[in-house]
């Protein structure tokens, strides 16, 4: 049973394509109405906590990006392994289109970390452990893209960025320590933002719902930006003429005829 | 995938290539350089590798050395292959790229005896100076590299090959900025290793000529 | 092959020695960047003495990033770096050699001058011996993370500060454990927790990062 399904199927790029193409209408529907369940449920439903207030809902978005962050940089390295070692081309195709999600995500984890800390810390920023780990990830992200993009032979760029990412994966949690460590020495504020409020079922259902919207929103634009680069780096194969006239053509099911065709012809051979 | 059954099986016969090349293709970047090329080379044969700017003779003669990986296809020294071989293969490998290697700082006979200590073929300073005396370098083992000419830094990387043990050589280019007299004389010394069952193969543009057991290679 | 890999380390220190215009510029590098902070924040001792370790951790940071072009560089434009990825040995303890060889350069030179920087930003006694003792085990580290970060960018535009942004997140634990070792001292408390640590990061580096390096060359020159 287990071994039935095709692992290396959609590891070709035109199998991929077609994948994608089925899949990301359904997550970013989900991530839609996810989204708006969670913010409503959150913002509305959810009880005000007894000690921050209202100021403590911006955890919603907060708590889930942050997650993001790091589950897609294991993410990447994850498929960096596949990469090196399979010489997978479409594994580091995901990697890389992974990478500015997981940035983003990062991103607004800090930020919607700063804007908590106004009316809890009086400042928008504090050398606050996880606030500092964090920006040292968006660090490791910013590095992993540069060198990614820096190299001008594709193939070269992909190797040395997949080697990147496995030594920033096994740095990450020296990282996370050492930070920690390096706060609790210095007594720093103690209040942080995701041990703060005892949980409502409410509220717990709210982080849910937006952890389910982030997950759901970085799987379908990542699907979406793999897409681009798969045709960009695929261009002059045939399947990638194909599929953008009969998109030219809004033959959409023509397209998606072609696309089958293919898909059957390569589990066949 | 090439199936791992059809390299020669060992000791079929005693005429069996050295070094074979199975279908190979090498890609640049997104170009594609050459593709299913094959070659075999005996003991005692040079191969010539010839083609236009820009075909991939150098990325095949790293791809020999291992330095660069092939796209498709199989390098095999004594019939297995040279990636599972390594450090057995590389002892046995002497390569000169278009760099040469050379440390400016050095004398050329500190430059050797580096050279020499990295591959621990220690064969002592008369031998150096012997060889540096053939490439034409007398009187200069001791002026550092930076204060020689172009040609006379070939000559210094040339001398490794008089020094080394190696059975394969690998030589891109080893003609350019060398003088008549030079060419000549490097010609001399192919001949000299072929004849001791020793194996070649280089990239050139310009012909050469007036050896035995010269096999062509013509890529693209 | 140990008289390879001692060969390529005498080569490599000789060569250091050779050209240490470039090492005594590094060093010098370490002294000025660190002299610049009593500038910046005023010549109170006191308040010099709160970020003493900090700044000196910092200005050793800087140095081995600007140091690290040469690690790679150099063998890289001449061709050498070809030979000794084929030299009949596993090109991870080449590249081990190398980083030994470039942490004579740098880290000894690094540790000899910290005592004197620490005393002029106002730091004493056991305060000193804590702070070399840090560089001791910290600075080796920081050439290991940093070969990993000088390969992979070897021969590329803008190389040095793309280093930069590679190496210098990798840099945090051993700055925190290093520069948080001597202000344990500070306040009377022992630097052995930190100290260990260190130590258990440079017996997981010595291993594990000059595989790195070697992937990193071999995609290199590829």
């Amino acid at each position: 049973m287990f071994r039935k399904i095709p692992w290396f199927k959609f590891s070709s790029p035109p199998n991929f394509y077609w994948l994608a193409d089925r899949l990301t209408p359904w997550l970013w529907g989900g991530a839609a109405i996810l989204g708006i369940m969670g913010l409503y449920v959150g913002f509305f439903v959810a009880p005000p906590d007894y000690q921050q207030g209202d100021s403590y809902r911006i955890m919603f978005i907060h708590v889930p990006t942050a997650w993001m962050g790091m589950f897609i940089y294991l993410l990447i390295a994850l498929y960096s392994v596949i990469f090196l070692t399979w010489r997978i081309k479409m594994a580091d195709v995901m990697a890389i289109a992974l990478a500015p999600t997981g940035a983003l995500m990062t991103f607004l984890s800090l930020w919607t970390g700063a804007l908590w800390g106004a009316p809890t810390w009086g400042t928008y920023w504090v050398w606050d452990a996880r606030l500092t780990s964090t920006l040292i990830l968006l660090f490791l992200y910013l590095g992993y893209m540069a060198l990614h993009a820096a190299v001008d032979d594709r193939e070269k760029g992909a190797r040395a960025a997949s080697l990147l990412a496995l030594v920033g994966v096994v740095n990450v949690p020296i990282i996370y320590f050492s930070v920690e460590w390096w706060h609790s020495l210095h007594q720093g504020m103690s209040v942080t933002l995701t041990d703060a409020p005892s949980m409502a079922a409410s509220m717990f259902a709210a982080m849910l719902l937006m952890t389910g919207a982030c997950w759901l929103y970085s799987a379908a634009i990542a699907l979406r930006r793999a897409q681009v680069e798969a045709l960009e780096r695929e261009a002059g194969n045939p399947w990638v003429q194909d599929e953008l006239l009969g998109a030219e053509e809004g033959g959409d099911a023509a397209t998606a005829a072609e696309a089958s065709g293919d898909l059957q012809r390569e589990v066949r051979s | 995938m090439m199936a791992a059954s059809d390299g020669p099986a060992p000791d079929r016969d005693r005429a069996q290539p050295r070094l074979t090349g199975h279908g190979l293709s090498c890609r640049r970047g997104d170009a594609a350089l050459f593709s299913n090329v094959d070659f075999e080379l005996h003991a005692g044969e040079l191969l010539f590798v010839r083609g236009r700017n820009g075909c991939g003779k150098t990325t095949l003669l790293r791809a020999i050395c291992g330095l660069t990986e092939p796209a498709r296809g199989r390098l095999c020294w004594d019939g297995r292959d040279i990636r599972k071989l390594d450090e057995e293969f590389r002892s046995s490998l002497l390569f000169l790229g278009h760099r040469d290697a050379v440390k400016e700082e050095l004398t050329p006979m500190e430059n050797l005896a580096v050279q020499d200590g990295l591959r621990g073929e220690d064969g002592g300073d008369d031998a150096r100076l012997d060889a540096l005396e053939r490439m034409g370098l007398a009187g200069r083992e001791d002026i550092p590299v930076r204060h020689l000419s172009q040609g006379q830094r070939r000559r210094v990387a040339l001398a490794r090959l008089l020094l080394s043990p190696a059975k394969l050589w690998v030589l891109d280019e080893p003609l350019t900025a060398l003088d008549v007299r030079a060419v000549e004389m490097l010609l001399g010394l192919f001949r000299e290793h072929l004849d001791a069952g020793g194996l070649v193969v280089a990239t050139s543009h310009q012909p050469m000529e007036g050896l035995r057991n010269a096999r062509a290679l013509q890529l693209d | 092959m140990g008289k390879m890999l001692w060969a390529l380390l005498k080569r490599d220190v000789s060569l250091i020695v050779m050209r240490r215009q470039d090492g005594l510029t590094v060093v010098a590098f370490f002294v000025i960047v660190t002299t610049l902070f009593p500038l910046g924040v005023g010549p109170e001792l006191e308040i010099l003495r709160e970020v003493g370790p900090g700044v000196v951790w910092v200005a050793a940071l800087l140095a081995s990033l600007v140091s690290l072009e040469r690690l790679f560089g150099d063998d890289y434009r001449d061709g050498t770096l070809e030979q000794l990825a084929l030299l009949p040995c596993p090109l991870a303890l080449v590249a081990l050699v190398k980083v030994a060889a470039h942490w004579v350069s740098l880290g000894v030179p690094l540790v000899l001058l910290s005592p004197l920087l620490g005393y002029s930003l106002g730091l004493e006694g056991m305060e000193l011996v804590i702070l070399a003792l840090s560089l001791v085990l910290g600075t080796p580290m920081l050439s290991l993370i940093g070969a990993v970060g000088a390969a992979l960018t070897l021969g590329l535009r803008g190389g040095g500060a793309l280093m930069a942004l590679l190496i210098l997140p990798l840099y945090v634990p051993v700055l925190i454990l290093g520069s948080g070792g001597v202000v344990e001292v500070m306040y009377g408390e022992a630097a052995h927790a930190h100290l260990s640590l260190l130590g258990a990061l440079l017996a997981l580096g010595v291993p594990l990062a000059p595989l790195a390096v070697a992937g990193a060359l071999r995609i290199v020159l590829d």
